[in-house]
């Protein structure tokens, strides 16, 4: 099948007379599948927004290539723009309109009727803050409304630039879930984020992404079980001796400190199990390896979005 | 692909430049929304220069000639002939209590008659009144002589002086104010708007995501100039209407405003590009629109006749906008002079609008939008 979008290459460097040459993206190539959910991690500055802008048209890179639905999208056309929408990093409304009014006058960029701007009202649950103005919104909501506003067109493929950034927790898993429903739906979807957390909740692949460069792609469960980390785990002291704890690693990493055992193991079942027959279950805490041990692992340096 | 809610086919626009007019009709009610509900904006568009008018006109008077202030020393017979509308009269004491009125500027003019002679004492702290006052005085001392020969000899014809101002718009500070006012109405609310909105597109990034619709940025900019002219439109009509009010006639071209204030917005609106193009924030647009809208205005003659003005700000004014537009105005609304003879000031503001327009897309950075 035919990739939504494929980049190969891209290149932007930008030139600032006070910041000098920044070199934003810096030979950058992925692809995405149709339906699939696809997340670009990073931390700030990464160049995740370059990326998304190069991708959706809004930028032209240096160089490289960009297809986006099988085709070039420089220039804009208005037949491709019908196919995606987006969400950018700066919630764009009309100032001194209502809710309403914005996702009506969205619904009429994309010659679609105001049934339709209801119904996305309803579905990223707004419907009661229709008449309040964009702006009086929470931040919650206004990343919902921008939301609306990206699928009011029934597109195959959205764009969602960090649309949880700035959110408090509880606001961030109201919006993953909007967000798996519309790739439920069937819609492509391109999401950067700076959570790792939450790329790994939501994303089908991820690209990490550190200073301009994507340095690992694939999905979270890939790109950790690749990284082949021990996991790690921990119980109160006291339950074991020290024979018995040093028998239990196996010749694996084992430290004891004063309140607790940490094994380091790749065989964490085994181990479980063993723990189990013991009764020494006491404080047990499994820690299993995640994207930030990738990071780690790729960049070299701790995560620190 | 398949999705899970289908947009009904009915609601489906078909037609390319349907879909572009649907567009742009949305946008251009979005956008006059904002405006209406922008308080500031319907303020400092619709009420600032119509305040400006009451208060000049107040100001400058109400266009009657003022009633000179005169001192009666002693008994003045030949005062008995004044119309009563003429002067205001004050009796004084004596010549040197009005004297010194006069010099405190308490009086424009004394006068004093001992038998055949009259004598008047005018000020020169109030030149202008005091000499209308002697002009007023001398007038009806001739009457009286006047009076007095053609009793003494009937049969002697008499020349008597009539006086009217011809030019009775030089009179009324309104027909010369009203003009320059709207032009700087017009001038701030195209100025302001178009850097301010620059300003606005470049923090919210408006333009960009419209960009993503099938709208092309083009629409949303042609509905935001539309706004912007409806605007101006609105602002020409209810000043002209305060206008009347204060007593303006609009002569019978007085419509031909409507196309020498689309224009002149068109030259002010690209100005406000270049400054929002430059500005950063919301303030600094101001600040920089004030930098260009108040010394426009003072070369432009927008708050007191051009004619008065050095001759160096007349030949800096050659090159605003302002100037033209207020004077095209004030031909085609006050004086009645027909379309054809300002020709010369709307060809000025269109080739102002080309070059500055052009000067904003060459300079302009796109990419901070
Ligand atoms: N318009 C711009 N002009 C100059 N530098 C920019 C511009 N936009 C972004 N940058 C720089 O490019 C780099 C990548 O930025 P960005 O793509 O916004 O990263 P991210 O979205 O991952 O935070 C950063 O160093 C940023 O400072
Ligand atoms: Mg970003």
């Amino acid at each position: 099948m035919e990739a939504a979008i494929e980049v190969t290459d891209l290149q932007k460097t930008y030139r600032g007379r006070k910041t000098g040459e920044v070199r934003a993206v810096d030979g950058v190539s992925f692809r995405v599948e149709t339906g699939e959910f696809f997340g670009i991690l990073g931390p700030n500055g990464a160049g995740k927004t370059t990326t998304m802008e190069i991708v959706e048209g809004l930028r032209r890179p240096d160089s490289g290539q960009v297809r986006l639905l099988g085709r070039s999208p420089w220039p804009h056309s208005p037949e491709l723009s019908r196919r995606m929408g987006a969400q950018l990093q700066s919630s764009s409304f009309f100032e001194f309109l209502t809710a309403r009014e914005q996702i009506e006058t969205f619904a009429e960029l994309y010659g679609v009727g105001r049934r339709r701007a209801a119904e996305m009202l309803d579905k990223v649950g707004l419907s009661h803050k229709a008449s309040t103005r964009c702006l009086k919104l929470s931040g919650g909501q206004q990343q919902r409304l921008s939301i609306a506003c990206a699928i009011v067109g029934d597109p195959e493929l959205v764009f969602l630039d960090e649309p949880t950034a700035a959110l408090d927790p509880q606001a961030r898993r109201n919006l993953w879930d909007l967000m798996r429903s519309i790739n439920a739906e069937g819609r492509t979807v391109v999401l950067t984020t700076h959570y790792m957390e939450e790329a790994e909740a939501l994303c089908d692949r991820v690209a990490i992404m550190d200073a301009g460069k994507i340095l690992a792609v694939g999905s979270p469960a890939e790109l950790i079980s690749e990284l082949d980390a021990p996991t790690r785990i921990t119980v109160a002291v006291g339950q074991l001796s020290d024979e018995r704890v040093e028998e239990l690693a196996g010749g694996e990493t084992v430290s004891v400190g004063e309140e607790t055992v940490v094994f380091e193991t790749h065989e964490p079942r085994r181990l479980l199990a063993a723990l189990a027959a013991e009764g020494a279950m006491e404080g047990l805490a499994v820690r299993t390896a995640n994207l930030e041990d990738v990071f780690l692992h790729v960049t070299g340096r701790e995560w620190r979005a | 692909m398949s999705v899970a809610t289908p947009v009904r086919p009915e609601e489906t626009s078909t037609s390319a430049s349907g879909l572009r007019s649907r567009a742009f009709l949305s946008l251009v009610k979005a956008l006059a929304l904002t405006w209406v509900r922008d308080r500031s904006q319907v303020f400092f568009n619709l009420l600032l220069p119509g305040m400006f008018l009451v208060l000049l006109v107040s100001v400058y008077g109400s266009g009657e000639a003022p009633t000179p202030r005169v001192l009666e020393v002693g008994d003045v017979p030949v005062l008995e002939r004044a119309d009563p509308d003429d002067f205001e009269f004050d009796e004084a004491a004596d010549l040197d209590v009005a004297l010194a009125a006069l010099a405190d500027g308490d009086a424009d003019a004394a006068i004093a008659q001992d038998g055949g002679a009259v004598t008047v004492y005018y000020s020169q702290t109030n030149a202008t009144l005091g000499e209308l006052a002697l002009g007023r005085l001398s007038a009806l001392v001739d009457d009286a002589n006047v009076a007095v020969l053609s009793e003494a000899s009937p049969q002697t014809p008499v020349l008597l002086l009539e006086s009217d101002a011809a030019d009775d718009r030089s009179l009324e500070p309104v027909q010369y104010l009203a003009p320059g006012i709207l032009a700087w109405g017009i001038a701030i609310s195209g100025v302001f708007g178009a850097a301010g909105t620059i300003v606005d597109w470049k923090r919210d990034k408006l333009l960009r995501r419209l960009r993503l619709t099938p709208a092309s940025a083009g629409t949303f900019v042609a509905a935001r100039i539309t706004v912007s002219l409806l605007v101006a439109l609105l602002q020409t009509a209810l000043f002209l209407a305060v206008a009347v009010a204060m007593g303006l006639r609009l002569s019978a071209w007085t419509w031909f405003a409507v196309p020498l204030v689309l224009l002149g917005t068109a030259a002010f609106l690209a100005i406000g590009v270049v400054l929002g193009g430059i500005a950063k924030t919301g303030p600094g647009a101001a600040g920089l629109s004030n930098m260009v809208t108040m010394p426009m205005a003072f070369v432009s003659g927008a708050f007191f006749a051009i004619g008065s003005a050095p001759s160096w700000v007349q030949g800096l004014s050659v090159f605003s906008p302002m100037r033209h537009l207020n004077e095209a105005l004030q031909d085609v609304v006050v004086h009645g002079e027909s379309p054809v003879a300002v020709l010369p000031e709307a060809g000025f503001m269109a080739l102002f609008a080309a070059l500055v327009a052009l000067l904003a897309w060459k300079t302009f950075k796109f990419d901070e939008l």
